[in-house]
């Protein structure tokens, strides 16, 4: 964790890693549990699939690997486009992690730019508030959104940079931003970051960590790039807490302007 | 054996009439694996397994955790 900095506290759990990453589309599960630990990432996402019947028995599995002991596991409602359907899958986690019910909620609205559906998104976060969960709930930049789904009671907001999987980085820093200023609880990015200064631009702006997957597991070298990330969260952050320099039209010279001997 | 009719992971097939959860997953190997299950969109607790018998006509869903966003 950086100096003269407070832990990230979720649902009344402290982390010292700012960075939460995906587990999807690595190339298998060796490359999966090496990014995880160059990532530092205490908090991992994962997906709720159906079992195959004849699935071969020696394919290891997921929580073998990425283990509730040492990671906060956090499920994840993706390719649900549903209220109904999010809720069933939370339901089916939180009986998969024996009663762990910190979740992240996503309801899609469109296939080709996976935007949430944010009327179901609110929908869904009413029932699984009610219902003891902990929710971390995927939305758009949309402040008023943010607002809501936080007075719902979620215990995280996280507003997309771009895109899911598209990595094109932080496209509205001024919506994020308004988001950062206006709510209590932490407000994450995730979706859209493509490389480690995106991750940086993102925590300057203020946020309280950002969550990625493709941009780590996509990368040529993906445990490189995991360790990228962890130093780009980190430097963000410094940054963030230093406070930058304003910003000048016209130069200002660094070295004294008097006493040259020329 | 009488056979009755069920829906598990959206195939339909027959089981014996009384299957268990517990025979179930048994019988899918996957004894010992991080599961779960709902019947008819309710959540079967993993410690009903020996209980819960199947009727007619159930849908099953037995899912696990893979890799994610």
């Amino acid at each position: 964790m950086t100096q003269n900095d407070t832990p990230l506290e979720i649902a009344g759990k402290q982390y010292h890693s700012r960075l939460l990453v995906g587990t999807g589309k690595y190339k298998d599960m060796e490359q999966t549990r090496l990014a995880l630990e160059a990532s530092g990432a205490e908090i991992v996402t994962v997906a709720v699939r159906r079992s195959n019947i004849g699935q071969n028995p020696d394919e290891p599995n997921l929580l073998d690997i990425i283990t509730p002991d040492k990671y906060t596991i956090l499920p994840n409602t993706a390719g649900c486009y549903t209220a109904d359907d999010a809720v069933r899958t939370c339901k089916l986690a939180r009986e998969l992690l024996d009663g762990h019910d910190l979740v992240k909620l996503e309801v899609l609205a469109d296939e080709k730019n996976l935007f949430p559906d944010v009327r179901q998104t609110l929908k869904a976060a009413e029932v699984l508030v009610k219902d003891g969960f902990k929710v971390m709930v995927y939305t758009s930049d949309d402040l008023l959104i943010a607002k809501e789904l936080e007075q719902i009671g979620c215990v995280s907001v996280m507003p997309l940079a771009a895109p899911i999987g598209s990595g094109l980085g932080v496209r509205n820093p001024y919506n994020i931003r308004f988001i950062i200023e206006e709510l209590k609880c932490p407000v994450l990015v995730d979706a859209g970051v493509g490389t480690a200064s995106d991750s940086a631009v993102a925590m300057e702006l203020g946020c309280d960590g950002v969550l990625m997957n493709t941009a780590i597991a996509a990368a040529k070298n993906p445990v490189l790039m995991a360790s990228a990330m962890k130093k780009a969260i980190e430097a963000g952050r410094e940054a963030y807490l230093a406070g930058r320099m304003p910003r000048k039209r016209y130069a200002s010279a660094s070295s004294p302007v008097d006493g040259t001997f020329f | 054996m009488d056979m009755i009719q069920i829906t598990l992971n959206g195939e339909n097939t027959e089981v014996a009439a009384g299957l268990t959860a517990a025979q179930l997953v048994e019988q899918m190997g996957l004894v010992g694996k991080r599961i779960a299950m709902e019947v008819n969109q309710e959540i079967v607790p993993r410690s009903t397994f020996p209980e819960h018998s199947f009727s007619v006509g159930d849908s099953i869903e037995i899912v696990h955790a893979v890799g994610g966003g």
